[in-house]
């Protein structure tokens, strides 16, 4: 089967969802900066270093999310064979590694008043340095062949490879013993953070949600845009 | 009055907030430039292409609909 | 069975009659060992507390330097094709490479890492959990290495890309192999860290060649 046989499907829907997505990422991201940095409370502890969270911890949430979605998308490349798989997990691959930097420099900011380093070599921190290199790995291989198909392969078994990371990110806090503190939001029993500073977080991290989801359809459609001009180009119209 | 002096100051911890919103901001906004200029690039590319058609193909190719 | 054995030998001659990888493997880790003390200074305090690292990064790097070479001579001559037709399953061959392959690199780096970690003045009293933890832990770098080994058959730059894809992979071999090493050193239990190990060789055992043998049908497609 053509490895493109039916993007318009994918091109007409993301015509107008990627729009939408777009200004509600504006939109949300405006709101959340405005309610990070005028509304929120200073922490009683950290004063207001803790306005970093509204940063880090949304950028931390996607970083995860991101690969997530990169090994779903490799696995359902390799097993079905579903032409918009691959192209997802190559798109969203960049996205997830600029979160995951994102994520460890504010961090790292974020550690050096709070904790006197600025760095230290836990799990929680060593596991996402890990998932750093593992997007960039997944970028270089997907690059490094000659035959593209070969390196699209090549990276998604990575990807998949790699998934035992999540877990390990997740409950690294709770594995080991670890300067990083341990979840406050996504933990059974509820969110242990005030709501004054959890709506922030919220609004923040939906609007990066918005904002990937915009930015990954427009790098799916230039994807599809360029096999098009592939297949022109090598006399297959 | 908003105080903007103690706002910017960010009680003490200024050099440490604002560069991590500073790298957030950079980061997000450079992949989509980054992503904008590579859609410009290869639309204008495949537009470039397909008027290169000889004009018999192009029709039969809307007429598909493809 | 015995085409396991049968290739598990084939390995191992390839690898000890070209005068070998091992050789090499071997003298790159006593190297790169050594020159720490002309680095850091000889003070026995300063080597004896980096020893347990010194030896275990070491050991990994001198690992990383042969991995290329695993399956890139039989892809080169057309001898991969063949054994992918032999009744033998995929997954069982790339087994039978990763154990020679462990026997000509990773064995004699735990047999030498004892005499290399006197050198460091590393605490005789974790000698025994340091053979332990390296017998444990060069075995999932063989396996694990053997992933990205098949992963990056015929790639540009394959040896930079190799050790770009494997060294965070390796990273818990390495922090549990250390954690063993100098809990004993220091007098402590090493078990938590060496059941660890066991448990990453465990996992690697059942799921790198599954994933190696992916990686090489891909290869061949």
């Amino acid at each position: 089967m053509p490895r493109f046989a039916n993007p318009s499907q994918f091109m007409k829907l993301s015509s107008y969802l990627m729009p939408v997505c777009g200004v509600a990422a504006a939109g949300f991201i405006g709101v959340g900066l405005y309610l990070a940095l005028f509304v929120a409370p200073p922490d009683y502890q950290q004063g207001e270093a803790v306005r970093i969270m509204y940063v880090h911890v949304p950028s931390a949430w996607m970083a995860s999310l991101v690969y997530a979605l990169v090994a779903t998308g490799s696995a359902v490349g390799l097993i079905w064979r579903h032409p918009l798989a691959h192209i997802a997990a190559e798109q969203a691959a960049p996205l997830g590694a600029g979160f995951t930097l994102i994520c460890l420099v504010s961090g790292s900011l974020w550690g050096e008043p709070m904790w006197g380093t600025w760095w230290v070599w836990d799990a929680r921190l060593t596991s996402v340095l890990v998932l750093f290199f593992l997007y960039l790995g997944f970028i270089a291989l997907d690059n490094a062949f000659d035959d593209q198909e070969r390196g699209t392969r090549a990276a998604a078994i990575l990807a998949i490879v790699g998934v035992v990371n999540l877990p390990i990110i997740k409950f690294s806090v709770d594995w080991w013993n670890t300067l990083h503190q341990k979840a406050s939001v996504f933990r059974m029993g509820g969110p242990t953070i005030a709501p004054s500073l959890l709506w922030p977080l919220l609004v923040m991290a939906v609007g990066f949600l918005f904002f990937f989801s915009a930015l990954l359809m427009l790098r799916m459609r230039s994807a599809l845009m360029h096999a098009r001009l592939r297949a022109l180009t090598f006399g297959n119209p | 009055m908003m105080d903007w002096q103690a706002f910017f100051d960010m009680g003490g911890y200024a050099r440490f907030v604002w560069p991590a919103y500073g790298v957030a901001a950079l980061v997000l906004t450079g992949l989509l430039i980054w992503s904008l200029g590579e859609y410009r690039r290869v639309k204008r590319d495949l537009a470039a292409r397909e008027q290169a058609m000889p004009s018999r193909k192009r029709a039969r190719k809307q007429a598909r609909g493809s | 069975m015995s085409e396991f054995a049968a290739l598990v030998r084939r390995d191992l001659n390839l690898a000890f009659r070209q005068g070998g990888d091992w050789a090499n493997v071997a003298a790159f880790f006593a190297l790169a060992v050594i020159l720490f003390p002309f680095g850091v200074g000889p003070e026995p305090e300063l080597l004896s507390r980096i020893s347990a690292g010194v030896l275990w990064v070491a050991a990994l790097l001198a690992a990383l330097l042969s991995l290329e070479r695993l399956f890139q001579s039989d892809w080169e001559d057309g001898s991969l094709e063949a054994l992918v037709l032999m009744p033998l399953p995929l997954e069982l061959q790339v087994l039978a490479k990763c154990l020679a392959h462990w026997l000509a690199t990773g064995l004699p780096l735990t047999l030498i890492a004892p005499l290399l970690a006197l050198v460091l003045h590393f605490d005789t009293a974790g000698m025994g959990a340091l053979v332990l933890a390296m017998l444990l832990g060069t075995p999932v770098l063989s396996l694990i290495g053997s992933v990205g080994a098949a992963l990056t058959l015929g790639a540009r730059r394959g040896g930079v890309l190799l050790s770009l894809l494997m060294l965070p992979l390796y990273i818990p071999v390495l922090i549990f192999g250390v954690a063993a090493s100098e809990a004993a050193a220091m007098g402590f239990t090493p078990r938590p860290h060496l059941l660890l190990l066991a448990a990453l060789l465990a996992g690697s055992l059942a799921l790198a060649p599954w994933a190696a043998a992916s990686a090489l049908r891909q290869a061949m497609e």
